[in-house]
């Protein structure tokens, strides 16, 4: 049995894998089990019994998400899926891998992600900085093309699909769904208003599907081995592997696919090697830079929706970042706070304006210049800012979970500089 | 359309009509455009801005809107080698200040500054996704892991002398 | 309509409105930056949150945004709840972390949106500590002053000028706190909309550059209700006054015509009233050639005197009040009265009332022209010559896009939604037209067709649309016009637009024909024919084709049978050949010339009269609807003028016209007018008359904030001055008096508690966008009653000869209108005379840009500078109207043409364009 679906093919160097390897190793059997042998409605129901959540970070049931996209021929025109490949969630680092050592994964997992909602386009919308991405995918789908997996009659069904690759020129919005879909469309990259979701009206006005990289990574396995194999694999209640990433002062940072609900003390002791020596563990972000901070007394959790959601933190892009006990947890946040006022889209005004507002007080904490009504201040930013529904979109209510996380679980960092010390570890300019 | 605008070279317009290919519209290639643009010319000017949108019958309006929203486009003149420095968190944990620090007194120039030969130009950039390899910065198209000041002095060194990093 | 609770109390609300909308329109005060009641909502600034419970046990709520959320039955909401508005308030901090402290000297203190938030949202205390952000700031013309420093990023002003406009030269740039609202760089604003960027931004980034070079606080201006005479749409304004001078002009809202916007014509053409060229008093040609200023009692005895010996003819005006005409034609006798419109002109409006009256067609308002599905343009070049319409047409393509949102149960208010759902649908709009248009941009299908063509496109649409089989040509109109007649009938409301402007009135027949086989085909049609002037249909319909026309007018001058000829407000060079009305200012023994600003016809006159502008007088205008107006003196002029049915009745009551004997005041004249014919019964329910009180108090026309009355003259005299008693109008020159609910007509500014800004127009409302509560009277005359002229209709066709260029009339929104070219910053845009060539005609005759042709027509010759326009086709030449050498070409007539070899290229001429933002 297939227990590392994702990084099965992976090689030890990281170089790419060839589309011959690929196929040698059942590569694109899920593709023409589904677009030969099955109906579009057939494929959502196993997508839907597999319970694939999405990987991006939000963990939206995939299937579910792609129900909502109408399949009468009422309205005729294109429909769309896009690949989000836009990583650039603070500390995660998991679909540059995928997509460097073994796009042609994606691709499949995209055809089939296709087919299920009776695309006609695909996109992938990658980052702009990953190059060498950028020349495997566009490697894998000129194969593709090749060999009709893409274009016209795919394996001789009369199901079409065309896959462009589009290279963003930047901004961390770009990662929200409305706006990449927005920034596909050459426009500005603001979110959208919600209703109408992508899924009915989306890349030029017409239903539109944006998954993760990962999350379509999966697609073709679940196809091929069926929802029961996909569910079997998860330790918890999720379903599937996941891949982890630790990153910070360890041992040995890196990612790693493992069976969704691993514990994160697995994670981070046996994978990543503990804390690299002198340092000792503080806390983490679970999954990017906008998750709440956990602390010791979570490690044994199951890194699992589900379980993180209870411990007030969301499981996020599932890779974490450590805090250890020679790193500031104030210069942390001011990091991350700084990084989503600068990447704010300048639509909304608690995220445009109120996020530097929110980085400068943190600026003057973390230079020694704190004042004792900062935390005070911090608090109320975090009451205004921190809620989905407050802003137009959730990046800043994002922005917000590190920073309240941490004033929780490390207040005595936080007076210390609102006493306008100075830090060890901090930057003092 | 007015013509006597249009100075874009062939090699910019063929790359521009290839994306247009598969374009409802022609603005729909706006970002696709700067970046051919910049490609070519390493910035977009404001008359590069003029000559895009006016192939892509769009105001330069419409089209500078998009072109100063992404800051992987360049309007103001960069050094042969942009160095995309990574600040975000995993970097910063792992001792990013520092480098950055490096660099500015190696090159003698801080965030957005390009040196006065015209080398580098030193732009601060959102987490690169190779956290596990922090601290990171790409130097043109490439990625180097695992700085350290000794590393940084080597790659500025070997980039200054190969000219411009493709 | 749904009932829903606020702070635990039950309204009723509209079905389909928002949260915002619907607390504004029940009277409840909740701040909102990006919502619009014309533009709607995207949920940007996130000011308007309140707090939306799930059910009564819900006691926590949620926050939502008032502007995003619909209205549903049983809806619970709390607006004082503190987790609201602590909330709101944080808004506000957040928008004053980067707004300078600059009020005193911000053109938009005391009507300030921001301001008024600031205060209703209990801002007070700034937390932040960091330094304010700075923009530098652009030259955006002459009109538009830009200080970014001021602003709140709502995008209020790229959704206006942009999404709602049409315009491409302004745009948001930049993104997170540094967004930037500007052009690429710097240059004027090229929308003929920029102006309402002014009352569109909340704060003082876009303001009236005019005002801000002589500025007055909105609670100082002295204002009244008026009308635009820019045009025949008849947009109402509300100007604003002091010291004497005009300062501005703000939008009145008025549901059906101009809503919240209007033109920049409008808006920025009025302050020729301000001018140095105004007539500064009675005066009488010496024997040197120069005027002697002359006492004005001794100059009307005179006139008078000359009136019961002589013949006298006397020739009005399309741009001024219907009073005014009226007291002239009284004067002279309706067989010595003549329009003052030039023959072709009036056969154009003419056939324009025919067409009305034939087609069967309803004629829309500019409010239902939004609503219109499906449109065809037939020559008329609306964005020149009826701009406001522009703006509406630009709404009524968007009914498609409304249609696609509905089957999504989105509102039409959920714009930024609608816009991305719909991406470039749009419902048909066709335009046939010899050049180019500002609207082409919107269009489905644009036919470049010479004048003569465009009729033959409309008698072809027509056909089809009535299905004849018969029609040889049939096969080919079908390829070509197929569409528009199928977008025509597919349409709820179609709607055909053409008018006087394309002078030729074989188009203005066949759009009529179209109309007329929509209406038989039982479709509920719509028919606009714009003219030129802001009351063309007003004099017409007056005149009834009783009086002569300009041309026998010439005649009897040719003849010596015209003793004395009085002119008024209305400069004949502009309507004629310059060598016929030179021959007919010579051959009348005695010319009195009765206007408001200096030109070549009071040069020419023996006794010259300064006549009161629109802001200074009382009148009514007529506008393309046939729709009545009052217009209302904002203010007494410091110039001796006074307005001209004034003059005329003081001159007909010393030469005992016993019609005129009567008149005492305006309304008798209005009353007089209105009894004289059946067409014009009901312009005297125009606007309430001057006896109008509410609970014995006239409406002031000054805030009741107006201050220095005292110190305004304190250098003349330190005790108060007593308020100037206006007999006239309902109106006082006071600050004291009836301010609560008014008539529409009779409301000179909007202000309302805690809402200094124009956005306290909502609390005069009934609902966004709804009626005045004060209620409004409507006249609109009948088309059944419109009075078809007596005179034959000459029907003006195109020269079709090969060896000539067809005369194209263009228009100008900046140049074409004699009064507000005039005006300061307009005169910058204002083009210069030229004639318009196609690219091949300019090559056949070797001419390019700057180099002179002389135009050979049946008056002469006329040197004009060349400016190609690529758009023209090639047997056309476009003529600007309203220049001075424009006159001598008959629009429509043959021209040969002949590169002009003693022609002198002009010298660029430098304007502020040069100076950059550095004049302000």
């Amino acid at each position: 049995m297939i227990t590392t679906p994702l990084t099965k093919n992976v090689h030890e160097d990281r170089r790419v894998v060839l589309v011959e390897d690929y196929e040698a190793n059942g590569g694109y059997q899920g593709a023409r089990k589904s677009i030969t042998q099955m109906t579009p409605s057939e494929c959502l129901q196993v997508i839907k019994d597999s319970n694939l959540r999405g990987r991006g970070g939000a963990g939206f049931p995939t299937g579910m998400k792609w129900s909502f996209v109408p399949m009468d021929n009422v309205s005729p025109g294109h429909k769309y899926l896009v690949c989000n490949a836009d990583e650039m969630e603070p500390g995660t680092f998991k679909d540059r891998l995928l997509m460097e050592c073994d796009p042609h994964q994606l691709i499949e997992g995209m055809i089939c992600g296709s087919y299920t909602i009776q695309a006609d386009i695909a996109y992938i919308f990658l980052r702009g900085e990953y190059v060498k991405a950028a020349e495997t995918l566009s490697q894998a789908i000129k194969e593709c093309y090749a060999k009709g997996y893409l274009g016209r009659s795919i394996m001789g069904t009369n199901y079409s699909l065309d896959l462009y690759l589009h290279t963003s020129a930047g901004r961390y919005i770009c990662g929200e769904e409305t706006a990449l879909i927005n920034s596909l469309e050459g426009k500005r990259a603001n979110p959208r208003a919600k209703p109408p979701f992508p899924q009915v009206s989306g890349l030029w006005g017409r239903p539109t599907i944006v998954n993760n990289v990962e999350t379509l990574c999966n697609i073709s396995h679940i196809l091929d081995h069926g929802p029961e194999w996909f569910q079997e694999l998860g330790i918890g209640e999720d379903a599937g592997t996941k891949m982890y990433g630790v990153s910070g002062n360890v041992q040995n940072p890196g990612c790693w696919e493992l069976p969704i609900g691993t514990t994160i003390r697995e994670i981070l002791e046996v994978h990543a090697g503990g804390m690299l020596p002198g340092y000792s563990f503080r806390g983490l972000l679970p999954g990017g830079g906008s998750t709440d901070f956990l602390v010791e007394e979570h490690l044994d959790l199951a890194m699992d929706y589900g379980t993180i959601g209870k411990a007030g933190s969301r499981m996020g892009t599932g890779t974490m970042i450590i805090l250890d006990d020679k790193t500031c947890p104030v210069g942390m946040v001011k990091n991350l706070i700084d990084f989503f006022a600068h990447e704010s889209c300048g639509f909304c005004t608690p995220c445009r304006d109120g996020l530097p507002q929110t980085a400068h007080i943190l600026q003057d904490m973390s230079s020694g210049k704190g004042e004792s009504r900062d935390i005070e201040n911090l608090e109320r930013l975090v009451k205004f800012i921190g809620s989905i529904g407050n802003t137009h979109c959730a990046l800043a209510p994002g922005a917000m979970e590190p920073l309240q996380s941490a004033m929780k679980y490390f207040p005595e960092d936080f007076e210390r500089h609102a006493k306008g010390k100075k830090c060890n570890y901090c930057e003092t300019d | 359309m007015n013509n006597s605008v249009n100075s874009l070279s062939t090699e910019e317009l063929s790359a521009i009509d290839e994306e247009l290919e598969h374009a409802p519209y022609r603005s729909a290639v706006a970002i696709d455009a700067l970046k051919i643009v910049q490609s070519h010319r390493g910035w977009v000017s404001d008359s590069s801005i003029k000559e895009i949108a006016n192939y892509l019958e769009m105001s330069s309006e419409e089209l500078d809107s998009i072109a100063t929203f992404y800051n992987l486009i360049f309007r103001r003149p960069v050094g042969e080698n942009v160095i995309l420095f990574c600040d975000s968190v995993s970097c910063w944990i792992r001792g990013c200040a520092k480098l950055e620090k490096h660099i500015n007194k190696t090159l003698g120039i801080t965030r957005g500054q390009t040196t006065e030969d015209d080398k580098f130009t030193l732009v601060p950039v959102p987490c690169l996704g190779a956290c596990d390899k922090a601290p990171v910065m790409m130097v043109g198209d490439s990625l180097h892991e695992n700085l350290t000041e000794e590393s940084i002095n080597r790659i500025l060194e070997d980039a200054a002398v190969k000219g411009k990093e493709r | 309509m749904p009932t829903i609770v606020i702070d635990g109390k039950e309204y009723e609300v509209p079905q389909g409105e928002n949260i915002l909308e619907a607390c504004l329109g029940l009277g409840l005060d909740l701040p909102y930056f990006c919502w619009h009641p014309a533009m709607g909502s995207i949920g940007s600034c996130r000011q308007c949150a309140v707090i939306q419970y799930q059910n009564p046990e819900d006691e926590r709520g949620k926050l939502v945004m008032g502007c995003m959320t619909p209205v549903q039955d049983g809806a619970r909401f709390s607006i004082t709840n503190e987790a609201a508005s602590s909330f709101r308030e944080f808004i506000i901090e957040s928008l004053m972390v980067n707004h300078p402290h600059d009020c005193p000297v911000c053109a938009e203190g005391g009507e300030c949106h921001l301001q008024d938030m600031t205060v209703m949202a209990g801002h007070r205390d700034r937390r932040y500590r960091g330094l304010k952000k700075t923009h530098r700031n652009q030259y955006l013309g002459p009109l538009i002053h830009h200080e970014m420093n001021r602003c709140i990023t709502c995008y209020r002003c790229v959704r206006f000028y942009k999404d709602y406009a049409g315009g491409s030269d302004l745009s948001a740039m930049a993104s997170h706190d540094h967004v930037y609202f500007g052009r690429h760089e710097d240059g004027k604003l090229e929308s003929p909309f920029s102006g309402n960027l002014v009352e569109v931004c909340p704060t003082g980034v876009f303001t009236d550059k005019h005002l801000v070079n002589d500025y007055t606080r909105k609670w100082d201006l002295q204002s009244a209700p008026s009308i635009c005479p820019g045009c025949s749409v008849g947009c109402n304004t509300s100007p604003g006054e002091r010291y004497g001078k005009l300062k501005r002009v703000h939008n009145r809202y008025n549901p059906d015509i101009n809503g919240y916007f209007l033109c920049d014509k409008g808006r920025f053409g009025a302050t020729y009233v301000n001018s140095e060229k105004r007539i500064p008093a009675v005066g009488r040609r010496s024997k040197d050639g120069l005027f002697d200023a002359i006492d004005s009692s001794q100059a009307l005895t005179d006139i008078a005197k000359g009136l019961s010996t002589s013949k006298v003819i006397g020739i009005g005006s399309p741009r001024t009040s219907i009073e005014t005409n009226f007291a002239l034609q009284n004067l002279v006798g309706q067989q010595n009265f003549c329009t003052g419109i030039s023959e072709t002109e009036t056969a154009l409006v003419s056939a324009c009332i025919e067409a009305i009256k034939e087609s069967g067609a309803k004629i829309p308002s500019p409010r239902e022209i939004e609503r219109c599905d499906a449109i065809l343009i037939l020559g008329e070049d609306v964005t020149n010559t009826a701009t406001r319409i522009a703006l509406s047409l630009r709404q009524a393509v968007r009914n498609e896009a409304f249609n696609m949102a509905e089957g999504l149960q989105l509102q039409s208010w959920q714009d930024a939604a609608t816009r991305m759902l719909v991406q470039d649908e749009r419902s048909p709009l066709f335009l046939a037209s010899p050049h180019a248009t500002q609207l082409d941009d919107i269009a489905e299908g644009i036919f470049n067709l010479s004048p003569s063509n465009i009729a033959h496109l409309g008698y072809s649409v027509a056909s089809l649309i009535e299905g004849k089989k018969d029609d040889a040509a049939k096969k080919t109109d079908a390829n070509d016009y197929g569409n528009i007649a199928e977008a025509l009938l597919k349409a709820e409301r179609p709607l055909i637009i053409s008018g006087t402007g394309v002078t030729d009135t074989s188009v203005i027949k066949a759009a009529s024909s179209i109309t007329s086989a929509l209406v038989a085909k039982g479709k509920e049609t719509y028919l606009s024919l714009i003219y030129q002037e802001a009351n063309t249909l007003g004099i017409t319909l007056l005149d009834q084709g009783q009086g002569p026309s300009l041309s026998n007018i010439f005649e009897q001058g040719e003849n010596n049978s015209i003793q004395t000829l009085i002119i008024v407000e209305n400069d004949l060079y502009r309507r004629a050949a310059k060598h016929k009305v030179d021959k007919l200012l010579q051959a009348a023994d005695q010319v009195i010339v009765l206007d408001i600003l200096d030109n070549e016809t009071c040069n020419q006159a023996d006794i010259v009269i300064p006549a009161s502008s629109f802001a200074e007088c009382e009148g009514t205008l007529i506008n393309f609807e046939g729709r009545a107006q009052r217009h209302f003196p904002v203010f007494e002029s410091k110039h001796p003028c006074r307005p001209s049915w004034e003059w005329l009745t003081e001159i007909g009551k010393i030469s005992s016209n016993k019609n005129m004997l009567e008149w005492q005041c305006f309304d008798d004249i209005n009353k007089a007018c209105s009894e004289s014919s059946s067409t014009l019964t009901g312009i005297n329910e125009v606007a309430p008359d001057r006896k109008y009180r509410v609970g014995g108090r006239k409406i002031p026309r000054q805030p009741h904030r107006y201050s220095g009355r005292t110190a305004m003259v304190a250098n003349l005299s330190v005790h108060e001055p007593k308020q100037t008693d206006d007999t006239e109008t309902p109106l006082g020159f006071t600050m004291e008096g009836h301010s609560g609910d008014r008539p529409g007509e009779l409301i000179p500014f909007v202000w309302a508690p805690g809402w200094n800004s124009n956005h306290s127009v909502h609390k005069l409302q009934t609902g966004s966008e709804g009626e005045l509560k004060g209620g409004r009277s409507v006249v609109k005359i009948e088309s059944k009653k419109l009075i078809q002229s007596k005179q034959q209709v000459k029907s003006v066709n195109q020269n079709n000869d090969q060896d000539h260029f067809i005369a194209v009339a263009m228009y100008k929104i900046f140049g074409t209108g004699e009064l507000s070219s005039q005006s300061p910053g307009i005169i910058e845009l204002c083009e210069s005379e030229s004639i318009e060539l196609a690219i091949e005609a300019a090559d056949k005759l070797g001419v390019s840009n700057g180099d002179g042709v002389t135009a050979h027509g049946v008056n002469g010759t006329v040197d004009l500078e060349v400016k190609i326009n690529d758009s023209l086709i090639s047997n056309c030449v476009g003529i600007i109207q309203g220049m001075p050498g424009a006159a001598n070409i008959n629009p429509g007539e043959g021209l040969s043409l002949t590169r002009s070899e003693n022609w002198v290229r002009r010298s660029e001429i430098i304007s502020s364009d040069q100076l950059g933002g550095k004049n302000v």
